[in-house]
């Protein structure tokens, strides 16, 4: 019968069809370029001592490990430290440094430093847009909001407490210097647990 | 083929009135096509004079008195769709007329009356007709069918609409788009369907598995978008609408052209355009949600009542901007915007789509042909070709704005079979075959890890479906339907993330190699699923309808739920699948109850739908990153019910006056947690008053309300702790907003142009109190509220 013919036919079409195609061939690996695996502020006091480093490292960078977190040691009172940032993709090999990218985009970023309650410090920006070259004009910003990427911090008194360093993509700016007025997307945020002693 | 009778004419057609020797005789008989049963009262009129005559109860009639020539009849029949036929007359003929007795195509039906064909007998089904889809034609599909009772919506925005049928939505959810199921990755949240909705003729929703032919994964529902009915005749015909909308300051317009003769051939175009700029909450403007749209349709092929074949081509593209203010970095971020009240970033408004955005493509071609087979039935076989790309852009550092952080693209193959035995009065069987092929390319120069692997699918199904007539009341019918599919993927996995999963201990054999910090697995999967159906309709009459149905539906896990693995940027979520997950077993128990008095009507609808091994999507925790914390959304496996109900009804109050009331109520409960289930829709209310009077130039004019309660039973909220608080605070991420009340209104007035020409000119005033409210299934909830007032101006012209 035609019908039958038919139905037979297209059974063996399918069959051709779906028996076609299959190249198992390995997919190619991501390049993820935008991670931001490690933070390392370093901490030199005026006048000599010993440098701090604060450092938050999350190789898997999304994945499901904890950021780990090293300080190296204890503040020293009455004493300014020059603080400077460093921020590395370490997902890559060489690490790549991703403060450049954060200086071309100065206008877009931002550190915020928080201080918590017992902690005897204060934070001073000690930078602004201007020291950095656009990477869209290829000219330095003129505009002259804090970045953060150096910064000061002073001690007074000895006591314990929380410092919380944040960055900022897209915050409003200018702000009143706190995560809360500002805004924007959190590209890292961590929380260190500081002595002044 | 023997319909057509076509001898050589001997006399001019306007030879006819002349006062000749006019004695010829023309006899025949009517009969059904497919069991050739004669056909009782047919009317046969030659066209053109007002010489009718009706056949006798063997099917056969005589017409006297003719003068020889060509002429051309008409025969219509209650039962069946209208032929024309042309005969040569010369002294006594006889003609054997051959009418399609069932009437099963849905264009068919519209000859005939102005209702809609069913698609099953006996499960829950409703239709949009066009003036509807006209009415919508400047929003989209999911706003439109929440015309109807029971289908909801998830959305992202307002422009990214997911329909949802019975509380269920994506995957459970098919969509036909004449006759071609699309695969344009529906396993995602904020994945609308890639449809424009001026491309539809008519939109049927069938709640329930139970139209196998179209699938057996059904577990929500089916959404079948039909083309309308183009008719045999010399014609050509179209129609354009131009709408301007308020909201979003923007506009869309859609246009389309048929040409057909006689002979069958057809040939259809469509194209739309849309474009609105950011739209509008009561209180402030909702930076970046406009939106460009395009859809475009060509469709040609012959269309003969026992053999035909048509092409179809169509493509759609959107470009949609997502709310700037819910992009956001992490929960801290979160927790400040579900805190504020308010957008964190409002902008003037503008009609540029900036990031985060989405762009996707879609490209449909299909070939199908079709045949009758005299007695027997009709054979369908179909080849369908998807092209699905989809971007997402985000807001990224480094310059990397214009590349995109989601690549994909899906390409799908499918051939199918169909065969309808409609020999019988009393009982029809159709059996189909098909075979689809589909691979998923995620680029890999995104530079953000894959969401969804790289992969192949393979599925193969056969099904038998059939219906039994017992008597004119009771109509029986039930189906089978077995699945396979396999999935072949190739997939990197973080060692941290396959080792947090536990996949280490189950399927470690699938690792591929080892690169240190990530491992290449292939995961191949098989499912093998049995659906089926079975169901009586009740008919006391045409008035009074009952429906009784049981469906068995299974439906095998989708990319997403197996592979899911990453932060999703747009959500600001770790969205996690599981390797483990297997197919999930629905069964649904609908019934239909329907009743129509003189002057009101309604229509009862309660189901269950309980669902073995349901697949969900829920925050269960968060994990820290350097970025902050972050909300893990993981895929479980749970025993889940559903149990529901839409009540609508309508009054005629007056010639002039009608109301509508439609209400809806779903309940959604996780049997083993003993604990709401996620998203399910909150139940609404809508009451409707219509005024209209035809012979004011078919005025119309409506009132309507729209009451959403809140949804009271969701899942419990998540403790995280919060960096920035340095303690546990409360992530109210499933906390629904409250109960809403919208009033919308709207008229309508037809002209009649010169010619055929028509001129349809409507005003519709959505949120007219401009209502502040947040829906809880709009994922956007958390960051700004929902649409204010809009206004839409439209024009339609037919010609």
């Amino acid at each position: 019968m035609k019908t039958s013919k038919f139905l037979f036919s297209t059974i063996v079409a399918g069959a051709l069809f779906m028996s076609c195609s299959n190249d198992d061939e390995a997919p190619d690996d991501v390049n993820e370029e935008e991670v931001i695996t490690t933070m390392t502020i370093t901490l030199v006091p005026e006048g000599g001592g010993t440098t701090i480093t604060l450092q938050t490292q999350d190789l898997d960078g999304d994945g499901p490990e904890e950021p780990d977190v090293t300080i190296s040691g204890n503040l020293s009172e009455n004493t300014t430290y020059n603080g400077s940032i460093v921020l590395l993709n370490e997902t890559e090999d060489p690490a790549e440094e991703v403060n450049e990218e954060v200086e071309g985009e100065a206008a877009e970023h931002q550190f915020f430093f928080e201080v918590g309650i017992g902690l005897n410090m204060s934070t001073a920006y000690a930078d602004d847009e201007s020291d950095y070259v656009s990477a869209e004009t290829g000219e330095n910003f003129t505009t002259t909001n804090p970045v953060g990427l150096v910064f000061t911090a002073t001690t007074t008194d000895a006591g314990t407490g929380t410092f919380t360093v944040t960055l900022r993509h897209e915050p409003t700016k200018p702000n009143d210097g706190t995560t809360g007025d500002a805004g924007g997307e959190t590209d890292i945020t961590e929380t260190f647990d500081l002595v002044v002693e | 083929m023997k319909i057509k009778i076509f001898i050589v004419f001997v006399f001019l057609v306007h030879f006819h009135g002349l006062s000749q020797d006019c004695t010829d005789i023309l006899s025949g008989q009517v009969i059904d096509y497919h069991d050739k049963t004669p056909l009782e009262k047919a009317v046969i009129q030659i066209v053109g004079t007002q010489n009718i005559v009706e056949t006798d109860d063997n099917g056969k009639f005589k017409i006297l008195d003719l003068c020889s020539g060509e002429y051309e009849l008409e025969i219509s029949h209650p039962d069946c769709s209208t032929v024309f036929i042309e005969v040569s007359l010369e002294g006594i003929e006889w003609v054997d007329i051959r009418l399609e007795h069932h009437i099963e195509e849905l264009e068919e039906v519209k000859v005939v009356g102005d209702a809609l064909a069913n698609k099953t007998n006996s499960a829950i089904e409703e239709s949009l007709r066009l003036t509807t889809l006209e009415q919508y034609s400047s929003g989209n599909l999911g706003d439109a069918l929440k015309e109807l009772g029971g289908v909801s919506s998830l959305n992202t925005g307002a422009n990214i609409v997911k329909p949802a049928i019975h509380g269920l939505n994506g995957s459970r959810v098919l969509i036909l788009n004449d006759g071609v199921r699309m695969q344009d990755m529906e396993w995602g949240d904020e994945h609308a369907p890639n449809i424009d909705i001026n491309s539809a003729g008519s939109i049927s929703v069938i709640k329930g598995a139970s139209a196998l032919q179209y699938g057996g994964d059904a577990i929500g529902g089916v959404i079948l978008m039909e083309q309308a009915r183009i008719p045999s005749k010399d014609t050509l015909y179209g129609k354009t609408l131009v709408n301007g909308i308020l909201n979003g300051r923007g506009g869309n317009i859609t246009s389309e052209l048929t040409r057909a003769f006689k002979k069958g051939w057809f040939l259809k175009g469509q194209g739309s355009y849309k474009r609105l700029g950011d739209q509008e909450a009561p209180d402030y403007i909702l930076s970046n949600t406009g939106i460009k749209e395009i859809g475009a349709s060509l469709q040609f092929g012959k269309r003969l009542f026992t053999w035909g074949w048509d092409a179809r081509y169509s493509f759609y593209t959107s470009e949609i901007a997502i709310l700037r203010a819910s992009h956001i970095g992490s929960v801290d971020d979160l927790i400040r915007a579900i805190n504020s009240g308010e957008p964190q970033v409002i902008n003037p408004f503008t009609y540029e789509l900036q990031n985060p955005r989405q762009e996707v493509t879609h490209h449909l071609g299909k070939i199908k042909f079709y045949k009758r087979f005299e007695g027997l039935g009709k054979w369908n076989l179909q080849y369908d070709y998807q092209n699905n790309r989809r971007f997402e852009f985000d807001v990224r550092r480094g310059g990397r704005g214009d590349q995109a952080a989601i690549d994909l693209e899906l390409t799908t193959h499918t051939l199918s079979s169909d065969f309808k035995w409609d020999a019988k009065e009393e009982y029809q069987l159709q059996f189909g075959l098909l075979g689809r092929y589909q691979e998923n390319f995620p680029n890999p120069e995104t530079g953000v890890r894959r969401l969804i692997p790289d992969y192949e699918k393979y599925d193969f199904g056969a099904f038998v479906t059939g219906e039994y007539r017992l008597n004119d009341q009771l109509l029986v019918d039930a189906g089978i339907r077995y699945d396979f599919s396999r999935i072949d993927a190739q997939k990197f996995y973080q060692t941290s993330r396959w080792e947090e999963r536990g996949y280490d201990a189950e399927f470690q054999d699938l690792i591929v190699e080892d690169r240190g910090t990530q491992l290449l697995v292939n995961p191949i999967f098989d499912y093998n699923n049995i659906s089926g159906t079975v169901g009586i309709k009740y008919s006391e009459n045409d008035a009074n309808v009952t429906r009784l149905n049981y469906a068995i539906a299974k439906r095998a896990p989708n990319p997403s739920e197996l592979f899911s693995d990453g932060l999703h940027h747009s959500a600001a979520r770790i969205e996690l699948g599981d390797l483990s997950i297997q197919s999930e077993t629905s069964h649904k128990i609908s019934l239909s109850y329907q009743r129509q008095f003189k002057q009101w009507g309604f229509t009862l609808e309660p189901y269950g739908n309980f669902i073995k091994d349901f697949i969900l999507l829920e925050p269960t925790g968060v994990e820290f990153t350097i970025r902050g914390a972050f909300p893990v959304w993981e895929y479980r496996q749970t025993d889940a019910r559903l149990l529901g109900v839409d009540f609508s009804s309508y009054i005629d109050w007056s010639k002039n006056w009608k109301t509508e009331h439609k209400f809806s109520l779903v309940k959604g409960k996780d049997v083993d947690k003993d604990a709401a289930i996620i998203n399910i829709p909150a139940a609404t209310l809508r009451n409707k008053i219509i005024f209209s009077r035809p012979e004011w130039n078919g005025f119309e004019a409506f009132l309507e309300s729209h009451y959403v309660f809140r949804q009271n039973e969701f899942p419990e909220n998540l403790w995280v702790f919060s960096p920035a608080d340095q303690e546990d605070v409360l992530l109210e991420i499933n906390t629904p907003p409250d109960a809403y009340h919208l009033v919308a209104a709207g008229a309508k007035k037809r002209f009649q142009l010169k010619g055929n020409m028509k001129l349809t000119t409507s005003l519709t005033l959505t949120n007219l109190l401009n209502t502040k409210y947040r829906d809880y299934l709009n994922r956007q909830r958390f960051y700004a509220d929902d649409l204010g007032r809009n206004i839409i101006l439209q024009l339609k012209l037919n010609y």
